[in-house]
């Protein structure tokens, strides 16, 4: 932070200057944010104990699960920005070492390949570059006079593609394309003009072939699916079909809780994990899902607006980066689930059954809460 | 100030940029949320009334539908392996609520036996397709099926299902060519198709079963049915019905395999029959078998560890794996390329005066005749089975040269085409001596070769290919199991089949023909007591292996020791020699000798019109063998 010798307090903060810092402030915990996450995570466990077919056990696990996840997010709190910024290269240099040694691993034992088995531990690299990218980004573009110029670029370009690479020929094309999505937000917020938005759009255009060719089988048929369900309708456009049938039955009221005919009666396939959004749909309505949207915009706009009060740049982008991409997940989830998105294997934020991802969103939460609260409170 | 733009930070700036950046943000994300809720609204709203519709008409689900498996004949059409309908029992574990509660009820229901306990627990944690019926338990008694039927409101997710499943009519007489079929197992459903394999538990683990698993197996079908509420079948909507397996006719006469397997008589030993013009395989019997039925089940552990501790090895597949010393059955091939290699003419004569000494070394190697048999060439050479002629022609050829004949013929290589599990046996060179024990091949190897001893191993399904080689005149036929499959033959020429072994001189085949006749029909023969009376020419070798050890899984026993310690006996044959119909290789372990009589028994029931091949009532095949072998 050698360069930072311009800090200025933001005007927002000046307010409080000399006040006490409160009970959460010295927690280093956000009341707003946790108050919507358990909201959220709750009305995801009655969507789940509906959609694991009245399974008590499921449901438990999950919740034990969302707890622990949660706890590990107030113990992130608790690390100030300064302890993340100073480890960010480790955390990323250690992630691309797995993500290789997976890549060894995958060759030798062939076909898809994403864990890394430590002793008892089963570890999934791509999690860790989840936030680890983001981080190697704020913390180069923090070093950096910002707009970013064409030679922070190139390097950006560096950091994202290889582990980027990696991910994608696991091959885990959700991950790898959120992994990017949290790279590009951290370059987009850190004031890459607008010229070079637009270049960078045609040229994502104009890669699109490119990536076809790329793809394996079985992820062109998602897309060809996708473009046109009806093509395939027992086999590969079973999915979509049966969860636009679940939701667009549900009307505006819903069926009911545990009453929705294409949830529990199994047409609806992988309706507790990725799909779980169209048992919600089905028995809660179009109000369900209004309700589950506010509560995700609720928590992206607090988001942001911790994002905002951030003091330096690493604390900025990087809270920002990781806002803007659990959003997307919502999007990309409710989108393939809808039909409006192709089919990629992204679960429903704090919703879907499983722990590998609740943990890793989690985590964005707890930095963010510790850059929030970390803010030096200026007195002098 | 543009070199301050450059090396300094403009918070201020950054603040702003960050906040404007923000704002276009939050003005995506509202467009994207106002997206999805516009998509939803056309869905719950707008087009509410079809998706209702379509949801309440769903009452439907894809279920697998297996195919049949194929069935397996012999060659004159009798059923050798067929499907029968057992009741099984199956769980989905997605549709139990708590499947510890479940087990243990159904542990109690069935009354199991605490051993199998285990067993049936870790049935049902098997990787599974979600929503696929896991198999807990097959073969289900009427009683058992009564008492799950009286508990079935206990049970959500249990059902008994009707399945056919495998059986084999003759099951220990044909259990090594058959194999058998098993439950599949987690490593064998990761590399199955799924879709191919729904609804199918069983799997060919072995033999014929495994070998033609893609064509047994059929293709699975589909079936969309209506359900109610409940998620039980009310009626079949549409069906795209599953492809059978086919049908597989094998090249095996049962009569011949259980001739042949009667006639090993409870003895350690292999027998293998081959047409040699067509690469047929009549009969193909490692003895003692085991019950494959068993296995189609699910083999006890106390059954399987009975087999396993066997001292005779029933599950050991000792045709087509069994690997022992050829001994003196190579010496018409040895013959054979030592003429065409012109070390020697028939009727040259070689002096034996009872041992063979390498030049320059004291060592006598010895003829089984300890005082010789004096003047011998190639005809006498065989009928008498002469080693000091064969160490000559050993010695004469070299080790490689002799090498390259034996795998012309087929030793030290696989050539069947389709047998399961089929051992290449071994032709030792020098080459493979370097590689195997870095050493230098010594001349007394060559010898020891020279007569089938030493490092030399071939399985008797090597044999009686290259017995059938040497009957068709050098010409060869891939030996093969299967005659039909589906509507398709199996016939030669087959892809991969070895070149045909050349010779100069034609004549060169009925010398050695006639050498190998004379050992059943010769005043000196080694079999002649075996052949006297046979109504056909029929040409032969015996052979005897020695037993260096005890193998590795045999237990010290007082009683055993002296018998198995007994050499194997050995026997190749074919007839008849004009026009061959069948080649015969005969092993049995510990039999000392006199097993030519086994291999006559066999050519006599495939050749003559009124033969064994349709036993009398009442007249059993052994006394029949003692009574003519008198070696």
């Amino acid at each position: 932070m050698a360069i930072d010798f311009q800090r200025v307090a933001p005007r927002t903060q000046r307010a409080r200057v000399g006040r006490k810092r409160s009970l959460w402030l010295r927690l280093h915990l956000d009341p707003w944010l946790l108050a919507i996450l358990l909201l959220l995570i709750s009305f995801g466990l009655v969507v789940l104990y509906s959609a694991s077919g009245m399974s008590a056990s499921t449901t438990m696990a999950q919740a034990i699960r969302m707890g622990v996840a949660l706890v590990g997010a107030v113990v992130i709190a608790q690390i100030s920005p300064g302890i993340l910024f100073r480890w960010t290269p480790v955390a990323y240099g250690a992630g691309l070492l797995m993500l290789v040694a997976v890549e060894i691993m995958g060759d030798i034992g062939m076909g898809a390949q994403r864990w890394l088995e430590i002793g008892p531990l089963r570890f999934q690299p791509s999690e860790l570059m989840k936030i680890a990218m983001p981080m190697m980004l704020a913390a180069y573009l923090h070093r950096r006079p910002l707009p970013p110029t064409w030679r922070d670029l190139v390097v950006c370009a560096v950091i994202v593609g290889i582990p980027v690479l990696l991910i994608a020929r696991q091959p885990d094309l959700g991950t790898s394309l959120l992994v990017t999505c949290a790279a590009v937000f951290v370059i987009l917020l850190a004031g890459l003009s607008w010229k070079f938005i637009l270049a960078l759009v045609g040229m994502a255009g104009a890669a699109m072939p490119l990536l076809w060719i790329n793809m394996h089988d079985y992820q062109r048929q998602r897309v060809l699916t996708f473009l046109n369900p009806e093509s395939d309708p027992l086999g590969a456009g079973w999915n979509i079909i049966q969860s636009k049938t679940a939701i667009g039955s549900g009307g505006i009221e819903g069926k009911g809780w545990g009453l929705g005919t294409q949830s529990q009666l199994e047409f609806l396939p992988e309706r507790h994990t990725d799909f779980i959004v169209a048992v919600l749909g089905e028995e809660f309505g179009l109000i369900g899902m209004t309700t589950i949207l506010v509560l995700y915009l609720l928590l992206v706009s607090r988001g942001l607006v911790m994002a905002n009060n951030a003091q330096d740049t690493y604390g900025r982008l990087l809270a920002g980066s990781i806002v803007l991409t659990f959003f997307i997940y919502v999007f990309v989830n409710i989108g393939m689930v809808t039909g409006i998105l192709p089919v990629v294997g992204v679960p429903l934020p704090l919703v879907s059954y499983g722990g590998t991802s609740s943990v890793t969103l989690m985590a964005g939460f707890g930095i963010l809460m510790s850059i929030h609260t970390h803010r030096r409170l200026l007195t002098h | 100030m543009r070199k301050r733009r450059e090396n300094v930070k403009n918070h201020e700036r950054e603040v702003r940029v960050f906040r404007n950046r923000s704002l276009v943000a939050v003005l995506i994300i509202v467009l994207m949320a106002g997206s999805l809720l516009s998509r939803l609204f056309y869905l719950q709203v707008i087009e509410h009334d079809v998706f209702i519709t379509r949801s309440d008409s769903n009452r439907m689900r894809v279920e697998p539908l297996p195919p049949r498996r194929g069935l397996i004949y012999d060659r004159n059409g009798k059923l050798l392996a067929e499907n029968r309908p057992t009741y099984n029992l199956t769980i989905v574990r997605e549709r139990v609520d708590d499947l510890d509660t479940t087990l243990q009820r159904l542990i109690d229901i069935l009354d199991l036996p605490e051993s199998e306990v285990d067993a049936f627990r870790a049935r049902s944690l098997q990787r599974q397709r979600p929503y696929q019926p896991a198999l807990l338990m097959s073969d289900l008694s009427e009683d058992q099926i009564a008492r799950l039927a009286v508990n079935r409101y206990l049970l959500t997710g249990v059902e008994v299902e009707a399945q056919l499943m495998r059986y084999y009519p003759d099951p220990i007489v044909m259990s090594h060519v058959l194999g058998y079929v098993g439950r599949i197992n987690t490593d064998e459903l990761a590399e199955l198709d799924p879709g191919n394999y729904a609804g199918t538990h069983f799997i060919g683990k072995t033999g014929v079963e495994s070998t033609y698993e893609d064509h047994l197996h059929g293709k699975a079908g589909l079936r969309k049915v209506e359900t109610n509420a409940r998620g039980r079948v009310l009626r079949e909507l549409d069906r795209d019905p599953s492809v059978p397996g086919k049908d597989i006719e094998l090249t095996i006469d049962s009569r011949l395999q259980h001739m042949a397997y009667d006639l090993l008589d409870g003895r350690r030993g292999a027998i293998v029959a081959i047409q040699p013009k067509t690469g047929d395989i009549l009969a193909m019997v490692s003895a003692p078998g085991f019950d494959i039925n068993k296995f189609v089940t699910g083999i006890s552990y106390k059954d399987y560890r009975a087999l396993q501790d066997n001292l005779d090895l029933p599950l050991y597949n000792r045709a087509v794996r069994g690997q022992y010393p050829p001994g003196s059955t190579i010496k018409p091939f040895e013959a054979l390329g030592a003429l065409q290699n012109r070390v020697v003419k028939p009727n040259d004569i070689i002096y034996d005066p009872g041992y063979f000494q390498l030049p320059n070394d004291t060592r006598r190697y010895h003829n089984w005749l300890r005082w010789g048999h004096g003047r011998v060439d190639l005809e006498r050479a065989l009928e008498v089975s002469n080693n000091t002629y064969f160490y000559t022609m050993a010695y004469r050829l070299g080790i490689d040269r002799l090498s390259t004949i034996m795998h012309q013929f087929g030793f030290g290589e696989i050539t069947s085409l389709d047998v399961q599990g089929a051992s290449p046996g071994l032709m030792p060179s020098r080459e493979w001596k370097r590689d195997k024990y870095n050493q230098v091949w010594y001349p007394g190897e060559t010898l020891s070769a020279g007569i089938g001893q030493g490092y030399f191993m071939a399985t008797p399904l090597q044999l009686a290919a290259a017995t059938a080689t040497l009957a068709n005149h050098g010409h060869w036929v891939r030996p093969h199991l299967a005659k039909r499959v589906g509507d398709e033959a199996i016939e030669p020429p087959f892809a991969g089949t070895k070149p045909d072994v050349q010779v100069d001189q034609a004549r060169w085949w009925q010398d050695v023909y006639r050498g190998m006749e004379a050992v059943l029909h010769g005043s000196e023969g080694t079999a002649r007591k075996v052949g006297a009376g046979m109504q056909y020419e029929m040409a032969a070798k015996t052979g005897t292996a020695q037993v260096f050890s005890l193998g590795q899984n045999q237990k010290y026993d007082a009683d055993e020791l002296t018998e198995r310690l007994r050499d194997h006996a050995l026997f190749i044959g074919f007839a008849p020699v004009e026009d061959p119909q069948i080649a015969i290789a005969v092993i049995v372990e510990n039999a000392g000798g006199g097993v030519s009589g086994l291999g006559r028994e066999l050519t006599d029931a495939w050749l003559l019109p009124d033969s064994a091949l349709e036993p009398q009532p009442g007249t059993t095949v052994n006394e029949e063998v003692e009574s003519i072998d008198g070696d």
